[in-house]
């Protein structure tokens, strides 16, 4: 953990400065003489973690622990990215890394950020566990609307493209009450049995959580979610005897540092 | 004529008061904490006898812990105090003073608002290359101008600590007014969070501290008030900008304790009066991020000075006091009871509070917070013609001069244009006023690190400060400032400069023309003795209060030969307005916004004059 964190912060060090002119000394933003420190620290390093899942899905069918991560470290125009989405079946009969994403970002534009980078995908359980590789750019960001958007397109190392898409906003009831509806869908140009996944859309994913800020750090939840497999992907869901549509309740914790 | 030396009366009152304290236990309470100044009960004492010009004076840097509110935190002290001594120096003296900083790491001392040889200015990277830990070093400037300043440290966020104190220099002539009595009266912001926390909350989420965003609530009260429509309209225009109504200050009384003196609102800085006497007040926003909305309910207050500079007095009942401003005000209480001195932080999530009173342990009623106030689409920039009727928007536009909204190359005349000498810019709690259109904004958005422009640019120096449209009383505005001394340079400005104040709240990223400081090549470049206006619009829709360190800024606000000097202006949202420099100080200079958050984060530049 404490070699991962000194890497990402000497890789991004070193994407976040652009090279000095090399000169006269005048063509430093103070122009003051070689040796002075900085009057300011405008470019330093920060950082978030954001647990933005922590959570328990209770269904009908199987429960189920599921999170989602989103971090950062880096400047204001050039971040490292790591981004996991994952859920852990209860009852041990497996799980699935849904995305794993390591990637570099850079400011685009005042609200958005393009990110590219690899990221890797896992389902385990019961049979085969595939796996795979693949290389993802996405772009990230506010949009009009006060959207939180993260959209990906991802190209497995067998040639599979697949792209996702996510949404949330925040609905203030009060200042520390906060309902956010939040929508997942995902798109594959080729069918990959392995993963369950057909042509076309394949799922989308409603949910809203109700958490409360007891903190701004930290704000248990509740909430609803309901998913649906769609076109082929609900086909060969169908084929293995799977339900294509679930609901569930969800109780979890929202937190970051 | 002033009258500096203590009266006897008052001497005799201070010791009654100290003996009074004494038995209450109260004098251990405050001994210690507070500096020797905001301890006097019975207004300054240190006269300009106190101290032989040209004595050096010594500072020392060290931390210690103190109390603020009852809770102890970790200050940045000097002399012991937060803020620190008093320093009262004399026009026309050859000042010393020696800084001895015992913090343990790099630090520094500004003389806010005094022209200064650069060497001596204090700002390490810029004019020195600071004070290192446990070395002194030597200050030492002729005094050429006089009235109420301050200093602070100018090295990285140890302001937010402590490190900040009252200058007061006294005229080499006597000032023309009148007074009994003078209290200096410091505002500030302190937090027992280390600041450097503060702003990585900020760069993590930036309305981290608002906790008066709108709710659904606040959506359905509009709805019955103005109608689904015009509510869903103006929500989608603020949705669309992505920035909040709601966002007066990045930080706010959720950590902050508003500090009168060094003192929280319920340890109560009380300063006393004999009714009938004037009581001269000097106001120092020596906050990191506060404005403050300050008034004595009851009083009305005399403007004499606004940044140690005398102005024609003008009387108000309440001023909006940007950070690193300073207002020296005189007041004239006649009556046997006490008056609240209230600091109502700008976003009213907080406030200070002082007591003025005849006798000690006296107070009067503590007023409410008011509710919070909402930026409006004038604050955005935005064209109100192409958006139609909009809540928050209903301004007077019948006040829009015709063929003001042509071009901006002159906005001196055009100010002169919209407000004849002595016309109230504005009739408090009337309508919302709002200045003239004097420019829009040309195609440069200035990249990422800027997320929006001021299309529409105005004129708003007579407006009153966010929050004080409607408060049904008088309003101190900036077209109110006219200079006293008339000594104005006839030179017509040899060259023009734009400066866009601008950044990206999602960010936390602050800039000027979209460029933080370390991203630019180089220092702006003046020119050794020339007349220059510089025009700065401002694209964000918070105020900014921008300093020139070196120089003084004279603000075009109408008034001809008597426009106003200052040090500190406040740029207000969407604002387009110009000053006058005149280039006399050679040497390198900082030039900032004087948030001191927004400072760190970019939003500074190196003035080279040469």
């Amino acid at each position: 953990m404490k070699i991962t964190a000194r890497a990402v912060l000497i890789a991004v060090s070193l994407l976040a400065f652009e090279l000095p002119v090399l000169g006269e000394e005048t063509s430093t933003p103070s122009g003051a003489p070689p040796g002075w420190p900085d009057p300011i620290e405008d470019s330093g390093i920060h950082s978030l973690v954001l647990v933005d899942q922590l959570e328990y899905w209770g269904s009908d069918e199987q429960d189920a622990l599921r999170w989602d991560l989103i971090s950062w470290v880096g400047g204001d125009y050039h971040r490292l990215w790591i981004k996991t989405e994952g859920e852990v079946l209860t009852a041990g009969a497996g799980g699935e890394l849904e995305l794993f994403d390591l990637q570099y970002g850079r400011l685009i534009a005042p609200f958005w950020d393009l990110l590219v980078g690899a990221g890797y995908q896992r389902v385990w359980g019961p049979g085969s566990d595939p796996d795979h590789l693949y290389a993802v750019v996405g772009v990230q960001g506010l949009a009009p609307q006060w959207f939180e958007v993260d959209a990906n397109l991802r190209l497995s190392e067998k040639g599979d493209l697949s792209a996702d898409l996510e949404a949330e906003y925040d609905l203030l009831l009060t200042q520390r009450l906060v309902l956010q509806p939040r929508f997942e869908t995902s798109l594959a140009l080729q069918e990959v049995e392995e993963f369950g996944v057909g042509e076309g859309f394949n799922a989308v994913r409603l949910g809203a959580r109700l958490r409360y800020e007891i903190r701004r750090e930290f704000a248990p939840y509740i909430g609803v979610t309901w998913n649906r497999k769609l076109g082929d992907t609900a086909d060969l869901a169908r084929e293995e005897g799977e339900d294509v549509e679930d609901f569930s309740l969800i109780a979890g914790v929202r937190l970051w540092f | 004529m002033n009258s500096f030396p203590t009266p006897l009366d008052s001497l005799a009152n201070r010791r009654q008061f100290l003996r009074y304290i004494s038995a209450t236990g109260l004098l251990a309470t405050l001994d210690g904490l507070l500096p020797a100044w905001a301890r006097e009960p019975a207004g300054l004492a240190t006269g300009p006898a106190a101290r032989a010009p040209g004595e050096p004076i010594d500072l020392f840097l060290r931390w210690q812990d103190l109390a603020f509110g009852g809770r102890r935190g970790r200050a940045i002290t000097l002399n012991g105090t937060v803020p620190g001594p008093l320093l009262r120096l004399r026009e026309g003296e050859d000042a010393t003073i020696r800084v001895h900083n015992e913090l343990g790491e790099d630090s520094s001392v500004h003389w806010h608002g005094i022209l200064v040889p650069f060497e001596m200015d204090g700002v390490p990277g810029v004019s020195f290359p600071g004070i290192r830990a446990g070395e002194t070093f030597t200050y030492r400037f002729p005094v050429r101008q006089s009235g109420t300043y301050w200093y602070h440290s100018h090295s990285g966020l140890q302001e937010q600590l402590g490190h900040y104190g009252p200058l007061i220099i006294d005229p080499a002539e006597p000032e023309p007014y009148r007074y009994d009595r003078e209290y200096v009266v410091m505002l500030s912001d302190w937090t027992f969070e280390n600041p450097y926390k503060v702003l990585a909350k900020l760069k993590k989420l930036s309305a981290y501290y608002n906790f008066q965003q709108r709710t659904v609530g606040d959506f359905f009260r509009d709805m019955s008030e103005d109608g689904l429509a015009l509510t869903v309209k103006e929500r989608l225009a603020w949705g669309n900008m992505r920035m909040s109504p709601t966002d007066i200050a990045d930080i706010t009384g959720y950590t902050y304790t508003y500090l009168v003196n060094g003192l929280a609102p319920g340890d109560n800085w009380t300063g006393l009066f004999a009714p009938g006497e004037r009581v001269r007040l000097r106001l120092i926003n020596a906050a990191t991020m506060s404005y403050f909305n300050v008034r004595i309910p009851g009083l009305p207050m005399t403007v004499v000075q606004a940044d140690g500079q005398d102005v024609q007095p003008v009387e108000t009942d309440e001023l909006q006091i940007a950070v690193a401003e300073t207002f020296d005000v005189i007041v004239h209480p006649r009556e046997d009871r006490a008056y609240t001195l209230f600091a109502e932080a700008m976003d009213r999530s907080g406030f200070g509070r002082g007591t003025l009173a005849p006798r000690p342990g006296m107070t009067a009623p503590v007023p409410g917070l008011r509710e919070r106030p909402l930026r409006t689409m004038v604050d955005m920039g935005m064209d109100m013609s192409a958006m139609g009727s909009m809540r928050g928007m209903e301004m007077g536009g019948g006040k829009m001069p015709s063929g003001a909204a042509d071009h901006g190359d002159h906005p001196g005349q055009m100010t002169g244009m919209a407000m004849g000498e002595g016309e109230q810019a504005c009739v408090p709690g009337m309508t919302p006023c709002t200045g003239p259109e004097v420019g829009r904004h040309g195609p440069d958005t200035h990249g990422p690190g800027n997320t929006s422009v001021a299309r529409v640019q105005r004129d708003r120096l007579g407006e009153p400060g966010t929050g004080l449209e409607q408060v049904g009383h008088r309003v101190l505005v900036y077209t109110d400032l006219r200079r006293l001394a008339d000594d104005f340079d006839e030179r017509p400005a040899d060259r023009e400069m734009e400066l866009h104040l601008t950044g990206n709240m999602e960010r936390y990223m602050w800039s000027f023309d979209g460029k933080k400081f370390s991203e630019v090549q180089g220092p702006i470049k003046f020119n050794y003795g020339e007349r220059l206006r510089l025009t700065m619009v401002n694209d964000t829709m918070m105020e900014h209060p921008i300093h020139l360190h070196g120089m003084w800024m004279e603000l075009e606000n109408g008034h001809g030969r008597r426009i106003p000097r200052k040090h500190t202006i406040s740029v207000k949202p969407a604002e387009r307005l110009s000053v006058l420099i005149a280039v006399d100080a050679p040497g390198r200079w900082a030039f900032h916004c004087h948030l001191l958050y927004h400072m760190d984060m970019g939003m500074f530049r190196v003035v080279r004059v040469s």
